[in-house]
């Protein structure tokens, strides 16, 4: 999935297409004062942890970081889940139909024939479950803001366009030997 | 511990499963599992069957947890049924919301399956 963003003027749009991602460099945090408790450098970090631990408990898998730049790759598998109130934005989450099987299959205790078909609303719901656990590490966010229903989108022909006035922030993990991106975009 | 008969509600199959599957990894002899996907489903279930635990989310569509919680709290048969909430939405406000409509007890996701062991457990001695 490749990502641009284009400053025009006032606004800031993000686009995000099912081409494909990498090498390499993700997006630079910048300030937000949506959150004033919380330093700018932290969104991206507490993202971080919330996607780790999702994925230690309900995954059974320690992620970790690209140790060199990684390979283009074509996400072909997104869900989306919105967050509204004293902070507005969208989590995202982002990688292969292949490894959105795997991951269903270890959340299951199945093989990946048997998750395929669980794989959209299991996706959903890892990513349903990192924008919480995010929004409950920023204080005054839990009780502050309330999360969508998840979205997940497949297939290879689509974009996805954020017309948010607002910060991106995002990060690369492995997965076993697959490559997932979770992101967040905030409006201003 | 009596064998049980649980209500899990969650519009994800996929928790369904797995929330059913840490019960039984926490040791609780479970003869019947009850599915619903959001919280009317889970109101007519209610009535129709004798329940000894209700596990259910908050965010769904139709109906959610929280006036789930409260009406069921309104049916004679389901008075006293424990009910855990587990859901995304951890903030104390929720919490509050929830135990105050009934609830019995209040599990964030993602869970461990000690986690469900040491919520739900006591309930059910109780």
């Amino acid at each position: 999935m490749d990502q641009a963003i284009t400053a025009e003027s006032e606004r800031v749009r993000i686009h995000l297409s099912a081409r494909a991602l990498g090498p390499g460099a993700h997006a630079e945090g910048k300030a937000s004062d949506a959150a004033d408790s919380v330093a700018h450098n932290d969104w991206r970090e507490e993202l971080a942890k919330a996607t780790c631990e999702v994925f230690e408990i309900m995954v059974g898998t320690s992620l970790t970081l690209p140790t060199e730049p990684w390979p283009p790759f074509i996400p072909d598998f997104a869900a989306m889940v919105g967050i509204a109130g004293s902070l507005c934005g969208l989590v995202s989450l982002r990688t292969t139909a292949d490894c959105a099987r795997r991951i269903t299959a270890k959340m299951l205790g199945d093989d990946e024939v048997g998750a395929a078909e669980a794989a959209q609303d299991a996706f959903g719901e890892v990513c349903n479950m990192i924008a919480g656990s995010f929004k409950g590490r920023i204080s005054g966010l839990a009780d502050g803001c309330a999360l969508s229903v998840p979205t997940v989108i497949y297939g290879r022909d689509f974009t996805l366009l954020s017309l948010a006035r607002g910060e991106h922030y995002e990060v690369t993990f492995s997965f076993e030997d697959k490559l997932l991106t979770v992101s967040l975009d905030l409006h201003g | 511990m009596k064998p049980v008969s649980v209500l899990i509600v969650d519009d994800s199959s996929v928790m369904r499963k797995i929330v059913g599957r840490s019960l039984r990894q926490a040791g609780l002899d479970v003869v019947q599992v009850l599915e619903a996907s959001n919280g009317s489903e889970a109101l007519t279930l209610a009535r129709e069957n004798s329940l000894d635990l209700i596990l259910s989310d908050i965010n769904m569509p139709v109906m959610d947890g929280m006036e789930f919680v409260r009406q069921l709290r309104g049916l004679e048969s389901a008075q006293q049924t424990p009910v855990v909430m587990i859901t995304t939405e951890a903030g104390e406000a929720h919490v509050v919301q929830a135990l105050s409509l009934g609830a019995s007890g209040y599990i964030r996701k993602p869970f461990t399956p000690e986690q469900i062991k040491e919520r739900v457990i006591p309930l059910l001695r109780g």
